[in-house]
């Protein structure tokens, strides 16, 4: 921990073990895929093989003969949506997309796309029986990389889709015709033009970053019962409740009322299980039998057809003095969309410049449709792809001008009043610190020795967002209190909700036993991502606690027999008249005999946070004759505001660095020239496994945002953000050549070697 | 996953009559590290999975002064749990070390390994350059094919219908000989080769030159490929960087690699010869007695 001077906390910063600990320990956790149900049926789905094809017929009437086939559903049978933009938490979301890519209608997008579901009475016959569906295709040619999209001759996926103007001037964007680009975003900010002029070193350089996948070990599952009376329920694994029971319903076109959305415990989301694949299908199987359908994707599918974040192509250009001082910067990103438009364009043009004061700036971004995967969500969508850029040419300034790389963005860094090229002006925010943390390391502060050895370091962003939130906690009278709170539990969240609610009744952790409710259980709330759960939930589980200590107040004064304005709670207890005294426990255990229950009730909306900056240092080892990047030594120093469980602010902290570890390296959607991934599996999608990382040590700055009662951050997403950078810089430091494409694979980085090797040669 | 039938033979005959009776259509069931797979994601689908495991010939583990005995259901963690196996025949100690996790070596078969026949096998260079004979028995009674000779193409190998190995025979080691098998993978650990190199070598009693040396690549060509133009060009010569610079630019011109997730054909062939002096240095320092750096990632 970094930063002293906070109040003195009781529960908060201590590591008490999670209360769901020893039913994930001991595999008794119930997850989507543990669900059995009385007269289940099984399904399975029918996907395209094609990327990118028209079809022209599907017969499903060998499937629905097949003896133990209960019923096939196709998108004939989901109702049409016309041009419907909903609003589902996160984002707005275009209605006909949403429907087509959960069931396929006149034309599939990207291989994987889904066709049709049956359901039966085994798995295996459901199996059998897509394999009976006839589909007849018109195979189209696909086009599977951003900037031949965005060409005029290129296949055009949507018939629907138009360039949406945003600060560009809508001239510019021919919207005659059908396109692949659906936004054009323009920011700018002060005189570019100018601040170029003005520049002593200005270095423009191109990037480029593969389709990724958020990875995470559960695949998608649904089971759904569509009740006779309409009544519909779904057991699934999700990131947001509420966001699935409002894509289910309105997929169906049926009220939000009439969904109810179980959560079951869920393996990893990365902000690929917000949006919905699987419970709409097992909803129109479940309708057409009357039993309950269990619907489980297997990891192909999950590759496929889910995730993945964008590829993208970055160009960032900055211009600085011969002091270090920037004085202006340019970006043209271009992030794939996938099927079909929604690509985290608009935050990664936020953030390409996020970390420094650029007082002349200018961002163009453009979200472009291409035959993979509609794009989802994934850990600070969007910005990693263009830290990587704007990071990467900081390090060949800091080269250039001659310049400590700490230096330079101690002397840039984005702090309390600087204002963001798209607008916004910072409140406190902790960059500075971070930096100043890694710079005062053990890790920077050792000498690194060796031959092909570097180090590199890097910084970046996120916003975290507020969004809404709803708990409410009863008070038990053995003392305790029961927690219920709408926040799916991806990272240890029930535990620091857990510790938030204690902290406010001055009772330990274990007093307090949080249960994440469903959609019938429990207020609305918002998806888990934009790491705003510890901050925006942990306000409603505030409020719930302080709405507690309002009432027993109350009822305090009732047996003290004194107005409620005499009785204050304190330290896990009330104070009275006369030095009246009584503890949580004791006035718990008056509870029947002074009124009854007390049910606290808190909600969040308006909260909103102020960012978190977190910065890396990596020590690389590269081998010369084959391009292999070993990561000897890796330090994180991130603001968490005030860190409520270290253990799992760290568990974060490192999770998010491995996944940019494995970005950075290894990771990447392989595609043929048909455009089907040829790796959708865990042996050949790289994921880092334990013996590809070191231990990532983490320093955790705590620099309290002042939107929150005790100064939480999110911590989830900055982390992904600077690992890409920071290893292409120590990659630099080691071997001399600079990677500029994703991921720097031993064949690309040894391709780099030999080329500068013959460069060597030619010159001498 | 289509239904089959299971069979545990605990005779070599009555696996091989059940092998015979199906024609084609039944699957031997080692370890099934492959085979499961394969049946799970439907790229095969056998009538009958026959589990050899329970035959006591396809379990021998010997090792005397006539050479080594491995029968093919034999599991890696058997092999590189003997220290003798370790120290004379290392090359195939190294490979059984390195295919898949723990959980795997317990179940995994040198055996097996080649007999799925994938170009990427992690045992087979180590299988070939240590001389091993594959036994092979079916209908028509025993025959002997060496190692090299085994696999004809990708998933294809010599076996006719109804036919099983039943052991792989090693010769004894010669004096003053060393062997190592290592692979290329971006990973460090639970990864499918780009390139694999074996190689065994025995050196004069000085230690100072090859006598002999035999060489066997993975994934660079259809099959896991014998190279021994690599040994005839270092035979003779001093075991030192020049002859192993040498050794590395021919086995770079006897490849025939493709492009795919794995790798490019060009940097597959790069990698040949890099992998190819590392692993005969390797052998070389076995061969002296000195111990060889076998840290992850290197």
């Amino acid at each position: 921990m970094a930063t002293a001077e906070k109040p003195k906390y009781k529960v908060i910063g201590t590591r008490p073990i999670r209360h769901d600990g020893v039913d994930k320990v001991t595999g008794r956790a119930q997850y989507g895929a543990d669900v059995r149900l009385t007269g289940m049926l099984y399904a399975s789905m029918l996907r395209s093989p094609h990327a990118h094809a028209k079809i022209t017929k599907i017969d499903t009437s060998k499937a629905e003969a097949l003896s133990g086939v209960r019923a096939v559903l196709t998108s004939a049978d989901l109702p049409e949506q016309g041009d419907r933009i909903v609003e589902l938490g996160e984002g707005a979301v275009n209605m006909r997309h949403l429907s087509a890519n959960v069931l396929a209608r006149d034309k599939v997008l990207y291989r994987g796309h889904a066709i049709a579901g049956v359901a039966a009475d085994n798995i295996h016959i459901a199996q059998e029986a897509v394999k009976l569906i006839e589909v007849e295709y018109e195979v189209l040619p696909p086009v599977l990389d951003v900037r031949k999209a965005m060409k005029a001759d290129a296949p055009v996926l949507n018939d629907d889709v138009r360039t949406e103007s945003l600060g560009s001037h809508p001239a510019d964007d021919d919207n005659s015709k059908p396109t692949n680009v659906a936004k054009h975003f323009v920011f700018a900010s002060g005189d570019v033009e100018a601040g170029f002029a003005e520049a002593d070193v200005i270095v423009e350089r191109e990037y480029t970053t593969a389709t990724v996948h958020q990875g995470y070990i559960e695949p998608h599952n649904a089971t759904v019962q569509w009740n006779a009376d309409g009544k519909v329920t779904v057991w699934m694994s999700t990131q947001g409740t509420f966001s699935a029971r409002q894509q289910t319903a309105e997929l169906h076109r049926i009220p939000v009322s009439d969904v109810k959305v179980i959560p079951m415990e869920i393996g990893g989301g990365f902000g690929g299980k917000i949006s919905v694949y699987l419970p709409p299908v097992a909803a129109g199987l479940s309708q057409k039998t009357g039993r309950p359908v269990k619907l489980i994707m297997d990891r192909t599918d999950v590759f496929e057809a889910t995730g993945p974040t964008p590829g993208s192509y970055v160009r960032v250009k900055l211009g600085v003095k011969k002091d270090g001082t920037i004085t202006a910067g340019d970006a043209w990103v271009a992030f794939e969309a996938g099927a079909y438009p929604g690509s985290p364009i608009a935050p990664g043009c936020m953030c390409v410049f996020s970390c420094y004061n650029v007082p002349n700036g200018h961002v163009e971004g453009f979200d472009v449709c291409v035959n993979k995967p509609r794009t989802n969500a994934y850990r600070a969508p969007g910005s990693p792809n263009v830290a990587f850029a704007t990071e990467s040419v900081v390090d060949e300034i800091c080269e250039k001008i001659g310049m400590d790389p700490i230096e330079f963005r101690l002397k840039n860094a984005a702090k309390e009043g600087v204002r963001r090229v798209d607008g916004p002006v910072y409140g406190r925010v902790g960059m500075v610190e971070t930096v100043e943390a890694i710079r005062d390391s053990n890790h920077w502060q050792s000498p690194l020795e060796g031959p092909n050895r570097g180090r590199g370091t890097a910084t970046g962003f996120w916003f975290n967002c507020g969004l809404k939130s709803a708990a409410t906690a009863t008070v038990n009278y053995d003392g305790t209190v029961s927690l219920l709170e709408g926040s799916t539990d991806i990272g240890g969240s029930r535990v620091s909700l857990a510790m938030q609610t204690a902290e406010t009744l001055g009772i330990p952790a274990e007093a307090v036993k949080p249960t994440v409710g469903d959609t019938d259980a429990v207020g609305f709330t918002d998806v888990t991502g934009g790491s705003r759960v510890t901050f925006a939930t942990g306000i409603a589980c505030i409020e719930a606690a302080r709405d507690i200590i309002r009432q027993l107040e109350t009822r305090a004064a009732l047996i003290w027999e004194c107005d409620a304005s005499a009785v204050s709670y304190e330290d896990g207890g009330l104070n009275g008249p006369d030095g009246a005294r009584m503890s949580f426990v004791e006035i718990a255990g008056k509870l029947h005999a002074t009124g009854g229950s007390i049910v606290g009730r808190g909600t969040s909306s308006e909260a909103d946070q102020s960012g978190a900056f977190g910065t890396h240092a990596v020590d690389v080892e590269v081998d010369p004759d084959t391009g292999k990047v070993q990561i000897l030594r890796y330090t994180i120093a991130q603001d968490a505001g005030t860190a409520i469980h270290p253990s799992y602010v760290e568990g974060q902290l490192q999770g998010g660095v491995v996944q940019g570890i494995g970005w950075a390296l290894n990771e990447e959607y392989w595609y043929d020239d048909k455009g089907s991934m040829r790796n959708p599996t865990y042996l050949d999608y790289r994921v880092p496994t334990c013996y590809d990382v070191p231990m990532i040590e983490t320093i955790i700055v705590e620099v309290p945002d002042p939107g929150h009662p005790y100064g939480v951050r999110g911590v989830g997403e900055v982390p992904i953000c600077p690992p890409q950078a920071a290893i292409a810089n120590a990659i630099y430091a080691a071997v001399g050549v600079r990677m500029r494409d994703l991921p720097m694979s031993p064949p690309k980085v040894c391709k780099a070697i030999l080329e500068k090797r013959a460069e060597g040669n030619g010159a001498s | 996953m289509r239904d089959f039938e299971y069979e545990a033979p605990t005779t070599l005959a009555n696996a091989i009559a059940v092998l015979a009776k199906n024609n084609g259509s039944a699957r031997p069931l080692a370890g099934g590290t492959d085979l499961i797979d394969h049946v799970r994601c439907g790229r095969l689908e056998p009538d009958v999975v026959v589990d050899v495991k329970k035959i006591d010939e396809l379990n021998v583990l010997e090792l005397n002064d006539s050479g080594l005995r491995l029968g093919a259901a034999t599991p890696c963690y058997r092999i590189y749990g003997c220290p003798e196996i370790s120290q004379q025949y290392a090359a195939l100690t190294d490979s059984c070390r390195i295919i898949g996790g723990i959980q795997i070596q317990s179940r995994a078969s040198v055996g097996g390994n080649i007999c799925n026949s994938g170009p990427a096998a992690d045992s087979t260079p180590s299988v070939i350059v240590l001389g091993g004979i594959c036994v092979i028995e079916g209908p028509g009674g025993r025959r002997e094919v060496p190692a090299e000779e085994f696999c004809t193409g990708p998933g294809k190998n010599v076996l006719k219908p109804g036919e099983l190995l039943v052991e792989i025979k090693f010769p004894a080691r010669p004096a003053n000989s060393g062997s190592h098998y290592r692979r290329f993978i971006p990973r460090n650990e639970m990864d499918i080769a780009v390139v694999g190199v074996g190689a065994s070598v025995v050196l004069d009693d000085s230690k100072e030159n090859i006598v002999s040396a035999r060489v066997a690549l993975g994934a660079v060509a259809p099959t896991p490929l014998y190279v021994p133009a690599v040994g005839d060009a270092i035979a003779g010569q001093p075991a030192n960087e020049d002859t192993l610079r040498k050794a590395g630019a021919v086995a770079k011109e006897l490849v025939t690699p493709i492009t795919d997730m794995r790798g490019t054909a060009e940097y597959r062939v790069h990698l040949t010869g890099v992998l190819t002096e590392r692993v005969l240095q390797a052998a070389i320092s076995r061969a002296r007695g000195e111990a060889i750096c076998t840290k992850i990632g290197h």
